[in-house]
């Protein structure tokens, strides 16, 4: 499977990243090469492997659901670019 | 006298204990370190001397009272991936700059508590991402290293190459890391420190900036194997903010330094001798051995058949978790925003995203999404994920005959600025040695093993068994003993 421009423009969209037609022809280049390069994958036969979920072979724990924390609200909004009336200000999403 | 900054973190320990020096001087001489050095080497991004001396004052007031904690008045460097409360965090990334957290890290909350004196902030590769520190938007770090007769800056690798400059450089009596794919073992080894990465488990991520979670894992910079052990043993412990940290017991790893590995059974991978290895390299292997052998240990040959795979599965698994941990990077709640005139909240997102990350921290980006886009997720992200399987099993299969492993920890020397940057592949190769421990989550120490013909230094990792770091602190003190390495960078605290 290989990365054409097609295929850089569908991942930027997904990755929410603008990128130019000149970047595009780049990123098609090194992704390409990486991708080559990953390839060698292949040659292990995985057919009968589980997938490792975690490295720790601890469960995780469990605790009680309660309230241990909140009464944030400044300290949450303190690094809002742009915040108002207690809210974050995002540019309008409804027409 | 010798000066201040001389002293070990153990040396400094003892003698602030029995008064015999302050945390305020101490303190004091590595801020004057700093003002000489950094302008040369940009291992800080951000140096906080109010702080550093309130905390100084503070730890000498407790000192005189007969209390403090194991490390109190120790003046540390923070890597600037850690939340540090009303301190300018921006994990080396535009796109964080002017980040003031409002909380602090756990493994930082620990050093505070155990009474450390915070310096300041360390310069990374954007996002931990690299192996040369030459990602970073606040500029590249300079190693304080010089190959013989060449004036070229080296880099001092990477990610945490400002916090092993500094401890380098005596910049610092000690500093924090992260290491995601060896990003504390690599840059160890280049600036001729130690670096330990914990088993993943041991240290909360509480608080780090995140990168690749199933991965990333804090440890510790210092100037010797005793000091990287005291210092270790503050930051770990189970941390309930953090479910993926440990609740075993964290032994004192400073006690693990018997200095005695007679019997112990040390492997030696050999699939990590690889075609067309440095000579340089695997002579100081070899070196390593003899240490070990005379220190009566036995040598075991073992094999870690799929290691040549483990890099491939890397740039698949660490991409992917990055993709999805950078979402939040979106302009909304914190760090930059680019908002064109009359643009709307997706025009937001992709311009702040662009203009944010830089080329390294994009090309993951990308990777990691494409990777675990529809059509594409089987082929990569659960095929990396079963030949991760495989290499856990690796591991555990060598460790059934042995005790620990004894690797080099870098495939070379370091290499000047610039040098490896042409090829993403070629800068990945650079954590050829270090990135199978991590994919297993297993402890991982470097020490300064010896030096190249062209004066630099060059690296051994011990690594251990899950949860056992005291075995890896103990084969490093008995190989330090042997190394006797000696040499100081040519930048270095006057």
């Amino acid at each position: 499977m290989s990365i054409d421009t097609v295929v850089v423009t569908k991942i930027a969209r997904l990755a929410s990243i603008e990128v130019t037609d000149a970047q595009k022809e780049h990123y098609v280049r090194e992704l390409s090469g990486i991708m080559k390069w990953i390839e060698q994958l292949a040659e292990i036969n995985t057919d009968n492997v589980p997938q490792l979920t975690s490295v720790s072979e601890t469960t995780l724990p469990l605790r009680k659901d309660e309230i241990t924390d909140g009464h944030k609200r400044d300290a949450v909004l303190a690094n809002a670019p742009a915040s108002d009336y207690g809210c974050f200000i995002v540019p309008k999403v409804i027409e | 006298m010798s000066k201040l900054t001389d002293l070990t973190l153990s040396e400094a320990r003892d003698a602030l204990k029995a008064k015999k020096i302050s945390s305020k001087e101490l303190t004091q001489a590595y801020l004057g370190a700093i003002e000489s050095l950094n302008p040369a080497l940009n291992a800080y991004i951000k140096v906080t001397p109010e702080r550093a001396l309130a905390g100084a004052d503070a730890a000498d007031a407790r000192i005189a009272k007969g209390q403090g904690g194991a490390l109190e008045g120790i003046p540390f460097a923070i890597k600037d991936l850690f939340c540090t409360k009303d301190v300018q965090t921006t994990a080396g990334s535009h796109i964080l700059e002017g980040f003031v957290p409002q909380y602090e890290s756990s493994v930082t909350t620990r050093l505070w508590d155990a009474g450390a004196v915070m310096l300041g902030k360390t310069n990374l590769d954007e996002f931990a991402m690299g192996s040369s520190n030459t990602t970073s938007y606040f500029g590249n770090v300079i190693s304080p290293w010089k190959a013989k007769g060449s004036d070229k800056d080296l880099v001092p690798g990477g990610s945490s190459g400002g916090s092993a400059a500094a401890v380098s450089a005596r910049m610092c009596l000690a500093a924090t890391g992260t290491d995601t794919g060896g990003s504390i073992r690599q840059p160890a080894s280049f600036c001729g420190i130690v670096g330990i990465k914990p088993t993943y488990g041991r240290c909360s991520r509480y608080g780090i900036v995140a990168f690749a979670s199933s991965l990333d894992q804090a440890g510790m910079f210092a100037r010797n194997v005793r000091d990287a052990a005291i210092a270790q043993t503050v930051i770990c412990g189970h941390d309930p903010k953090d479910s993926t940290s440990s609740p075993k017991a964290v032994p004192d790893f400073e006690k693990a330094l018997t200095g005695n590995i007679k019997g112990m059974k040390i492997g030696i991978p050999r699939e990590y001798r690889v075609e067309g290895i440095d000579p340089e390299i695997a002579a100081l292997w070899d070196k390593g051995i003899t240490w070990l052998k005379d220190a009566g240990a036995q040598i075991i040959d073992v094999s870690l058949p799929h290691t040549k795979y483990a890099l491939p599965t890397y740039y698949i698994i660490a991409p992917a978790e990055a993709s999805s941990n950078l979402a939040r990077y979106d302009g909304v709640r914190y760090g930059l925003r680019v908002l064109p005139d009359g643009g709307g909240l997706t025009d937001m997102y992709r311009k702040t995203r662009a203009a944010g990350f830089g080329d390294e921290v994009k090309r993951r980006i990308l990777i990691g999404t494409y990777v675990l886009s529809a059509g594409y997720y089987d082929a990569y992200y659960k095929k990396a994920q079963r030949v991760r399987y495989l290499l856990v099993q690796d591991f555990k299969k060598a460790f059934e005959q042995v005790d620990a492993l004894l690797t080099p920890t870098a495939p070379s020397a370091a290499f000047a600025i610039g040098e490896n940057s042409d090829d993403p592949v070629k800068m990945y190769l650079n954590d050829i040695f270090t990135i199978p421990t991590s994919m297993a989550g297993l402890p991982g120490l470097s020490l300064p093993a010896g030096l190249s013909s062209t004066g630099l230094p060059l690296g051994l990792q011990i690594i251990g068994k899950s949860f056992d770091e005291e075995t890896v602190f103990r084969v490093a003190g008995v190989m330090e003993e042997a190394a006797q390495f000696k040499a100081l960078p040519q930048k270095v605290a006057a």
